[in-house]
């Protein structure tokens, strides 16, 4: 399976600008929590590229900082500092709508990422309007069918939505303004295997559909490997190994905890095989 | 799921399929079943029917009071002055000034019901607005907000009531403001940490993700979540409103006689408390019973709105 | 094989206001000195069935059975009296997550000696030895220390194996274990059930292993039992899961994403209504 990275970017005529040019770019980044003897460095030093139209994966078990890059870069963490662009355009302190149009991410947990009292309606709704367009009717039964759930579900409260259909929901809500990349936050380990199979699968053809980028944080090797082309690996804040997915699998690997973190994903495989 | 349904006996079964539906085909269909199941759920709990029974008995009674009281709540007559209850013509007795005791009180439930319904306008929607933009900024504009709220938070509530009626002038009016401004700290307080844990959970990260601004956040996201615990906590609150109107009344600070309002009723039977009971103690009942119906209906309310927290 | 469990007919049932809600349905199944996994997504009942066993389930949820038998007793005659002594002392519970299972203001030495003291009769003293002997035993390195910790002071893994001590510590005969390590992460998985693993080995105890992780029950149990929609549809040897036949378990299987074996694609489960009705499997041996 070797047709990433440059299969998606020439949707559009505004790509031909950007064509070649780096969806994400991350340099000695550092993010911190809490100020003086408080500071909990949660990021350190770490740098990554991922190519327009590319996939890459970030592992790492809890607690390793994988998640706070995807919080840094889309602005929920404010204290970090380094470098980070976007379509190469450099990222500051704020971000402004215009980079929330081409950059979504979808979270872990389906139960938590849905407002409780919001119908699937307003929830679409709301992100259109915010995003200024008008033919709203039309874009929330397009982004439900895109989504697999068709016009039978835009009325429904979250409360009446399984996990699956939950998760399916907040990725209609990622791509409902257009944007061309998508930072995916363990999008399915909340989910059953064969509902986590389901949206996989979705996140796999959207991004065919659109040439869209992810940048996908996990825990789990398989999944990391079944969706990216490259993987970079994290430990305790600090990105301790970047190499391509065939790598991984063959075992070419160079940091200890990379070989670590694949036997006991493997080990676990092997000893059900 | 037709509603038009040609064999007649299924008709209300399916309005009651079209309300319990779980794919609701519009969004005012989706509305009204949200409202349905809650009040299905409002109607397991006994205790709660019958708070929210007696409130609406009282509505009625404040509503058809012209045409339900046997006489002038107004109208003095000295000859027949503290007739005990069950005197043919005065049900409940009359008080010190000949006056029905039956016909103020009916009248004094259109008081009640001002006082409650102004309370319940200003107190919790301040306390909303300030807990929650206290505990969406955060930082500086949290700790002055929140400091002002304990300042208030530290004075008693029916002394902090004295001084504004003292300095305001007594009436009606001034002692429902009186009482909104003794009563929204605490509102405050609970809509802040509502707001705390609200604000960090991933749908409102959601939509910042979409470009919406903190006015946008607080008022369409956090406060329909804080919304349910407040009317939860003011219908509980509402006995200690009732109870806090009617002492100003008792201490003559709140509504003026002649006007038939239920503690200035039981301050004016205290003169006659030990030889003429019923003056006072009639007035007290239902200052009693609203209180109870108001606690029994938030009770209820809080299964329905708040099940996180209910009695499961 | 000696029986240590048998359970014959399970119902967990709940009443909802659209009728009664069967989230378990006639489940049969036996317990020897075995490692007996049970697998199933969410909703197919797994988790109940366990928690019916200790008669956890709470009203208005309601459990029938036409027997669960403990050693010739019936569990479900047995007073809530009777019952919390056979809860902890004869099968012991261990649930997902170890940050909800653990007293947040008891010191964890504390907790392990009160399980201990709960159910043998002896001294505070003998208690804390016995503490400080199982937190070994779980390969904690320095229990002295780890024994005066508050919950929130350890990790994921750690309070795992705490809990795990914790449900030691009375010598039950069976172990139920509810996704222990779905909330760890994978390094620290192996190395918990690897300790779970010797410690009923070593005792000659039954476990119940209740999981998600088709992967991980078949590596690590002896016999596993499939659930789909409160019954179950398949049983069988844990190393001969890949063998399995029934097209929900299969499904399953071919859902998962291979790091060995890559595919552009994922296998869909496509979810057969007349699963739901056909006859369950009985897992009794």
């Amino acid at each position: 399976m070797n047709t990433r990275a440059d299969t998606g970017a020439n949707t559009g005529a505004d790509t031909q600008a950007t064509k070649g040019a780096n969806g994400i770019e991350i340099e000695n980044l550092n993010v911190w929590f809490g100020e003086h003897e408080d500071r909990v460095d949660a990021v350190r030093d770490a740098s990554l590229c991922v190519p327009e139209g590319g996939s890459f994966g970030l592992v790492g078990e809890s607690g390793s900082g994988k998640s706070t890059i995807l919080r840094a870069l889309t602005g929920l963490v404010p204290t970090w500092s380094g470098r980070m662009a976007v379509l190469g355009r450099d990222l500051g302190r704020r971000r402004d709508r215009e980079f929330y149009r081409s950059v979504q991410m979808v979270f872990q947990d389906p139960y938590a990422s849905l407002h409780p009292r919001q119908s699937v309606d307003q929830v679409l709704g709301e992100t259109l309007s915010l995003h200024g367009f008008h033919d709203i009717d039309r874009r929330i039964n397009k982004l439900l069918d895109d989504v697999g759930l068709g016009p039978a579900f835009r009325f429904r409260y979250p409360h009446q939505l399984s996990g699956g259909q939950r998760q399916r929901v907040a990725i209609a809500r990622a791509l409902a303004p257009e944007p061309r990349i998508l930072l995916l936050d363990e999008p399915t380990s909340a989910l059953d295997v064969s509902v986590q199979a389901e949206i996989l699968n979705l996140l796999v053809d959207l991004r065919a559909e659109r040439g869209l980028t992810y940048l996908m944080v996990s825990h789990n090797l398989a999944v990391v490997g079944h969706m990216c082309s490259d993987v970079a690996v994290m430990q305790l804040g600090e990105i301790v190994e970047t190499l391509p997915v065939e790598d991984m699998r063959a075992g070419r690997t160079t940091h200890p905890y990379t070989r670590h973190l694949l036997q006991a994903s493997l080990g676990e495989m092997a000893a059900g095989a | 799921m037709s509603i038009s349904d040609p064999e007649q006996p299924n008709v209300s079964q399916s309005w009651r399929d079209w309300l319990l539906t779980d794919t609701p085909t519009s969004r005012r269909h989706a509305r009204i079943a949200a409202l349905y199941q809650g009040w299905l759920s409002f109607r397991g709990n006994h205790m709660a029917m019958f708070g929210l029974f007696i409130l609406l008995a009282l509505v009625l009674i404040a509503a058809l009071a012209p045409w339900i009281a046997p006489h002038d709540p107004f109208a003095q007559d000295l000859a027949t002055r503290l007739k005990p209850p069950g005197t043919p013509g005065y049900l409940l007795g009359s008080d010190g000034l000949g006056r029905d005791i039956l016909s103020r009180m009916i009248w004094g439930a259109r008081i009640t019901l001002y006082i409650v319904a102004l309370v319940a306008l200003v107190a919790p929607i301040a306390g909303l607005f300030v807990g929650t933009v206290a505990g969406y900024a955060g930082g500086w504009t949290d700790r002055v907000l929140m400091r002002i709220t304990d300042i208030f938070l530290a004075f008693p509530r029916l002394v902090l009531a004295l001084a504004f009626v003292a300095a305001l002038g007594a009436g009606i009016e001034n002692a429902v403001l009186a009482i909104s401004l003794t009563a929204w700290p605490p509102y405050a307080r609970i809509a802040r940490a509502e707001t705390l844990t609200i604000r960090n959970s991933d749908y409102i990260h959601a939509v910042r993700l979409q470009g919406a601004g903190p006015l946008r956040i607080i008022t369409r996201h956090i406060w329909p979540l804080c919304i349910s615990s407040l009317v939860v906590r003011v219908t509980l609150d509402m006995a200690g409103i009732i109870l806090a109107a009617a002492g100003l009344g008792f201490l003559g600070l709140g509504a003026q006689p002649p006007t038939p309002e239920w503690g200035a009723m039981i301050s004016e039977g205290r003169k006659f408390i030990l030889d003429f009971w019923w003056v006072a103690t009639m007035p007290g009942l239902a200052i009693f019973t609203v209180s109870l119906a108001f606690n029994l209906l938030g009770d209820g309310l809080r299964d329905v709105l708040d099940p996180k927290e209910g009695s499961q | 094989m000696s029986r240590l469990l048998d359970v014959e007919d399970l119902w967990v049932r709940f009443p909802t206001r659209s009728g009664m809600f069967e989230a378990v349905r006639g489940v049969s199944f036996s317990l020897g000195r075995e490692r007996l996994g049970i697998v199933g997504e969410s909703g197919s009942g797994k988790s109940l069935t366990g928690r019916a066993i200790l008669r956890l389930i709470r009203p208005p949820g309601q459990v029938q059975a036409r027997r669960i038998d403990l050693d010739g007793h019936d569990l479900l005659s047995l007073t809530e009296r009777q019952m919390r002594t056979v809860r902890g002392q004869r099968i012991s519970m261990i649930m997902q997550d170890p940050k909800f299972s653990l007293n947040p203001v008891m010191r964890v030495g504390e907790q392990i000696a009160e399980a201990y003291l709960l159910h043998a009769n002896t001294s505070r003293r003998q208690a804390r030895q016995k503490t400080l002997e199982m937190l070994e035993a779980v390969r904690i390195r320095d229990p002295e220390r780890v024994a005066r910790l508050y919950p929130h002071e350890v990790s994921g893994g750690m309070g795992q194996r705490i809990m795990i001590a914790m449900m030691m510590i009375p010598d039950p005969e069976i172990l139920i274990a509810d996704e222990p390590t779905s909330a760890l992460d994978v390094s620290v998985q192996m190395q918990v059930l690897d300790i779970m693993d010797k410690l009923v080995r070593e005792r000659g105890m039954g476990l119940i292993f209740i999981s998600h992780d088709l992967n991980l029950v078949s590596a690590f149990c002896d016999r596993v039992l499939i659930m789909y929609g409160g019954r179950i549809v398949e049983t069988c040897a844990a190393d001969r899961l890949h063998e399995a036949r029934h097209p929900y378990t299969r499904g399953l299987l071919n859902a998962l994403p291979r790091l060995d074996a890559p595919r552009p694609r994922l296998e869909v489960l496509k979810r057969d209504p007349a699963w739901r009705d056909e006859p369950g499997v009985s897992g009794r041996q």
